[in-house]
């Protein structure tokens, strides 16, 4: 019996010997920057399986839906500026398109509805693993960003959003590529209603070749610039900040 | 001193060409990395669905979890207590427990960058391999079975063989023995492509560019759990290949696996072997 356990222990002894000795190899920045070439070789060869960038993500039928779409990062916001908004219905509320376009822009959620628009039942895959059916309806980001003038000095487009994870903003970043796909749109309704606040009202990215952490919720500002650096952390999003998450979301 | 040496010593033969070696070490570390980042990356959401889609609202055809310090699983509706094994284990509420998951803690974007920085040598070793495999021969001379292995009665002869576990002695070790050929060739033509095509069926990204993977494994859930259950088979694979080595001397296995020398393990003379 003393055997078995003193076996025991040295087992779950060795073990966790072994498992501090790999975490510190995780946590070796030169470690992560080899690692991480599997992340650009990643995208890379998706980029070009891709092709023409245009292909489209799967779209399914009214009987695919989830029947229940859970609500997954922030699910309410405590910003006195958004509460007031939700309040009244955002009826005075605008969504700012700025940075390096030649014509900024302040449209109202009215201006948006009345925008050619794209309705798309699409699948949410989020980073954790599971996945959520939807019908979503919004604008083309690209539609806004050529009727705002994008600078040809442009290279990502930075969403701003009104809510806060661990009190820091939340905020994500794409690259024009997403940016101008046709899937690529800025949602005010979800399954036919209204988008509700736990979805991210009144506006939310859909950016349906990536995973769940980039669909940005509560979208106050769009922003063109040509480098992620100056940006809260530097890397292009709140969890890519935070958490190590990698900023190209396509695996 | 005259009489000749009775029993001569046991032939060493050059069995395992280097490419081979190669392949077998470098796929070995990339399929522990994955399998070990891989249960990481399933604790972030331990529930596993069929179809298109499925989250915590819906249906999980398996499920592993823990109330308070007790851990158990769900398995097509039945609840087994699973405590200190998986749901609760080592002072942890994680499905699966820090001893056998990279990072030992959660941290799934560290997984995420384990297991797919050794995706691509898994992907590129197995493509290199098959590319040996085909101009070497390899493939015909050592892992196909002939029309003779492919007999009933010969699979039958060898399956007796194994659940005995009589091992092929002399010259008959000199070749792989059928089930070991379908074993090694199962791994290398079906479960390795089904996890890396079942991998990328997952990536909303792939399943824009290649829209056939959703239809092959019938949606993206689908094709999770499928990643899994091959994951459960390759380590099933894993510990099974590890008994074999045992049984058939480990070191003169590990040498041939390292060096490519083996010595061939002396014929039994005993009456039935004969018979």
């Amino acid at each position: 019996m003393t055997g078995l356990v003193s076996r025991r222990n040295l087992l779950v002894g060795g073990g966790s010997l072994l498992l501090a000795g790999c975490d510190r190899v995780s946590s070796s920045p030169t470690v992560r920057e080899t690692l991480s070439l599997g992340e650009r070789a990643s995208r890379s060869a998706q980029r070009w399986l891709i092709g023409d960038r245009q292909a489209l993500a799967s779209e399914f039928t009214r009987a695919d839906l989830s029947p229940v779409f859970r609500v997954n990062g922030s699910a309410h916001v405590t910003a006195a500026d958004y509460m007031r908004h939700a309040a009244n219905g955002f009826a005075d509320w605008t969504l700012v398109v700025d940075g390096l376009v030649a014509q900024p822009l302040s449209l109202s959620l009215g201006a948006l509805r009345a925008a050619p628009s794209r309705t798309q039942i699409t699948r949410h895959d989020c980073v954790e693993g599971w996945s959520a059916i939807a019908e979503w309806t919004g604008v083309p980001l690209g539609l806004l960003l050529r009727r705002a003038g994008l600078s040809t000095r442009a290279r990502y487009i930075v969403f701003h959003c009104a809510d806060s994870l661990a009190g820091k903003p939340y905020y994500e970043s794409i690259d024009l590529v997403d940016a101008f796909h046709p899937q690529t749109i800025l949602a005010y309704a979800m399954n036919r209603a209204p988008l509700p606040i736990g979805h991210g009202a009144p506006l939310r990215l859909r950016v349906e070749r990536q995973l769940g952490y980039k669909h940005a919720k509560y979208v106050m500002r769009i922003e063109a610039v040509e480098s992620l650096s100056g940006l809260h952390g530097g890397k292009g999003g709140f969890w890519e900040d935070a958490h190590d998450y990698q900023w190209y979301a396509g695996i | 001193m005259t009489m000749p040496d009775p029993v001569p010593p046991p032939a060493l033969i050059y069995r395992t060409r280097l490419p081979v070696r190669l392949w077998h070490w470098t796929n070995a570390l990339a399929v522990f990395v994955m399998l070990m980042s891989g249960l990481m990356i399933f604790n972030a959401h331990p529930r596993l669905y069929w179809g298109a889609y499925g989250a915590n609202f819906d249906h999980a055809w398996l499920e592993i979890g823990s109330r308070g310090t007790t851990g158990y699983v769900t398995l097509f509706g039945v609840e087994i207590p699973t405590t200190g094994v998986l749901g609760y284990a080592m002072g942890t509420a994680e499905a699966f427990p820090p001893l056998i998951t990279i990072p030992s803690h959660y941290d799934l974007a560290t997984a995420r960058l384990w297991h797919f920085a050794f995706a691509w040598a898994l992907v590129i070793g197995w493509v290199l391999f098959c590319i040996y495999m085909i101009f070497s021969r390899h493939l015909w001379n050592t892992l196909l079975l002939s029309h003779e292995e492919m007999r009933g009665t010969s699979l039958w002869r060898d399956i007796k063989a194994h659940a005995r576990l009589r091992l092929p002695r002399g010259e008959a070790a000199r070749h792989y023995n059928p089930l070991q050929k379908i074993a090694y060739l199962l791994v290398l033509f079906g479960f390795l492509p089904l996890m890396v095509l079942t991998g990328l069926a997952m990536s909303p990204a792939m399943d824009a560019a290649w829209p056939w993977l959703l239809v092959l494994f019938d949606g993206r859930q689908s094709a999770r759990s499928l990643h899994f259950l091959g994951a459960g088979a390759l380590a099933a694979f894993i510990v099974v290949h590890l008994v074999m080595v045992v049984l058939a001397g480990p070191i003169n296995e590990l040498r041939s696996m390292i060096t490519g020398w083996y010595r061939l393990p002396p014929e039994r003379h005993m009456p039935e072997d004969r018979a």
